[in-house]
């Protein structure tokens, strides 16, 4: 590797301080995962319409580029030309504002992201408390938008988001309890270890309640149909964002898709192993020449499973009907909840008679 | 030194959206300056190494309080000649509170600076020091009591704020969920046999 770069420039590398070079390589590696996010975003698009399309039995995009493989780039750019309309009895600072408040902590979450076992741009220890703590914090993005907005129905949509994102956060929360007592800790790069050693040892196994209702919980949460009803078109127009035109769209668009792309890799992190193999335990496999990656676990495994849980976000959205409103608030508050609670308290026996490799509580 | 600066800048912010909460005009701006004084409270516990408690005070504060907050205060009519009336009428008595809040803080600074020296740079614990753990370990055991009666108090205000907001009004329709998911076609739909009729 190094005999590739110039002397020269080595020399320069080494002479900086060490502080210097820390921040360089950080940087570089924000921009890295920062590029990357968008570009799975404008994909994801891409991606939703081609898999609704052929669900619908229509055909989806396929006129920019091969197989309509540039349609993103066109839309970005329709977007960018666009005129952004601002109300004028809205509150500006706060319309402006709003769009960005959705999309910084939608991107901000990946800093702790394990894309593989050593790639991570902070590896802190209370990780899972982070990403809990920043999804949490997007939903000031779309109160706001309603409120400034200074209109009917983009007020109406921000309520509806405020009080459904406030109770199934709760749901979701104790669904990760459930994984930090089966992993014993926090990081998530330490939760991904504990699941080592193939499918039977990934916690999807025994906290397969709680997959669930995470799951189901970061559908709300994202503000994805079924439970879409934030937006719902058919009610109230385009709920938050209804004022919104041209770029700040377009960052509400980026944001809501970054957050599902985000909850996607969490959901393959705390359940379905991370970015390691599920062939893992299959060491006969190594001997194979053709088969012999499979057992390898690496950044594939977790864009394999990323693009699986996009197909459900897509999938579940041509296949179900928007929730009614008191139902999305029943089933956060009367089911999830009291599953979660009831699940702890099965793992927690579980983990007391020592059933299964994933009791971390025994060790 | 650079922590020094790190610190006052943050200092800097905090003091001033606190200001921001209580002057400003419009209630969602004092919401959301009192969101950044979170945030900058958060980042000095951080750089106290109380990673912990900088997240969990985002997680629950921000997170959870402040939106159930911001969601009470989006629906008020804001009448601000009505809130500057308010403001001289109640101003004697918030200098009052405080001046005397004031007053216990110095006193408990100094008391404290008498009995033991203050460090005046943030305590550098030795790697791979886990502050949930720490936090954890003392929680569940020393202070085990405590802890379980706060959160029997929580609980007490949850059921008691139910209770207080339950009435039952009659003539409302309400959807009992088990019967509809128990019902079958039998209890709904009648068969009836009969004999097929002659054209007359």
């Amino acid at each position: 590797m190094s005999n590739l770069v110039p002397g020269f420039i080595v020399d320069i590398w080494d002479w900086l301080p060490a502080s210097v070079q820390y921040v360089t390589i950080v940087t570089w590696k924000i921009l890295y995962v920062t590029v990357g996010v968008i570009l799975a975003v404008a994909y994801s698009t891409y991606f939703e319409r081609r898999v609704i399309g052929s669900m619908q039995g229509r055909i989806g995009p396929n006129r920019v580029g091969p197989f309509g493989l540039l349609q993103p780039f066109a839309d970005v750019l329709k977007l960018l030309i666009k005129e952004v309309i601002i109300p004028s009895k809205s509150n500006r600072f706060l319309f402006i504002i709003a769009p960005l408040l959705s999309l910084t902590p939608a991107l901000a979450a990946w800093a702790v992201i394990p894309l593989n076992d050593t790639f991570v741009i902070a590896d802190i220890n209370a990780g899972l408390l982070y990403v809990l703590a920043l999804t949490s914090v997007g939903v000031y993005g779309v109160i706001l938008a309603g409120w400034a907005s200074n209109s009917k129905y983009a007020f109406l949509g921000a309520m509806r988001s405020a009080a459904q994102i406030v109770a199934y956060e709760i749901a979701m929360g104790f669904a990760l309890v459930g994984v930090l007592m089966a992993a014993g800790s926090l990081n998530l790069g330490d939760i991904v270890d504990a699941q080592a050693g193939g499918v039977s040892h990934w916690f999807i196994v025994p906290l397969l309640p709680l997959f669930f209702v995470f799951w189901i919980s970061g559908l709300a949460e994202t503000n994805r149909a079924p439970f879409d009803v934030a937006e719902g078109e058919s009610e109230i127009v385009a709920g938050f964002h209804v004022e919104y035109s041209g770029v700040a769209f377009a960052i509400f668009f980026l944001a809501e898709y970054a957050n599902m792309v985000l909850i996607s890799a969490l959901t393959a992190i705390f359940f379905l192993g991370g970015w390691a193999s599920p062939f893992e335990s299959w060491t006969f496999l190594e001997d194979v020449q053709v088969l012999g990656w499979l057992v390898h676990g690496g950044f594939g495994w977790l864009f394999a499973k990323i693009c699986f849980f996009m197909y459900t976000f897509f999938w579940l959205r041509a296949t179900f009907p928007r929730y009614r409103y008191d139902q999305i608030m029943r089933l956060g508050w009367k089911v999830f909840i009291p599953v979660t609670i009831i699940w702890i308290f099965v793992e927690g026996a579980m983990a007391w008679m020592h059933v299964g490799p994933w009791s971390g509580l025994a060790n | 030194m650079f922590q020094a600066i790190l610190f006052y800048f943050y200092a800097a912010i905090l003091v001033a959206a606190a200001l921001g909460v209580v002057f400003s005009r419009n209630p969602v701006h004092s919401i959301m300056l009192l969101v950044l004084a979170f945030f900058n409270s958060a980042i000095l516990w951080l750089m106290a190494e109380a990673e912990f408690l900088a997240i969990v005070l985002v997680l629950v504060y921000v997170g959870a309080v402040m939106v159930l907050f911001l969601f009470v205060v989006m629906m008020l009519e804001v009448n601000i000649e009505a809130a500057k009336r308010g403001l001289i009428r109640y101003a004697p008595l918030a200098i009052a509170i405080a001046l005397i809040m004031v007053v216990e803080l110095v006193q408990l600074i100094w008391l404290r600076g008498q009995l033991a020296e203050l460090p005046g740079v943030f305590v550098a614990y030795p790697e791979g020091y886990d502050n949930t753990k720490a936090l954890g370990s003392v929680l569940y055991t020393e202070h085990v009591y405590a802890f379980e009666i706060a959160a029997v108090i929580l609980l007490l205000a949850i059921v008691s704020a139910i209770t207080l907001t339950m009435r039952k009004r009659p003539g409302l329709k309400v959807q009992k969920i088990a019967e509809q998911v128990a019902v079958r076609s039998e209890d709904r739909v009648r068969i009836v046999k009969m004999k097929s009729e002659k054209k007359s």
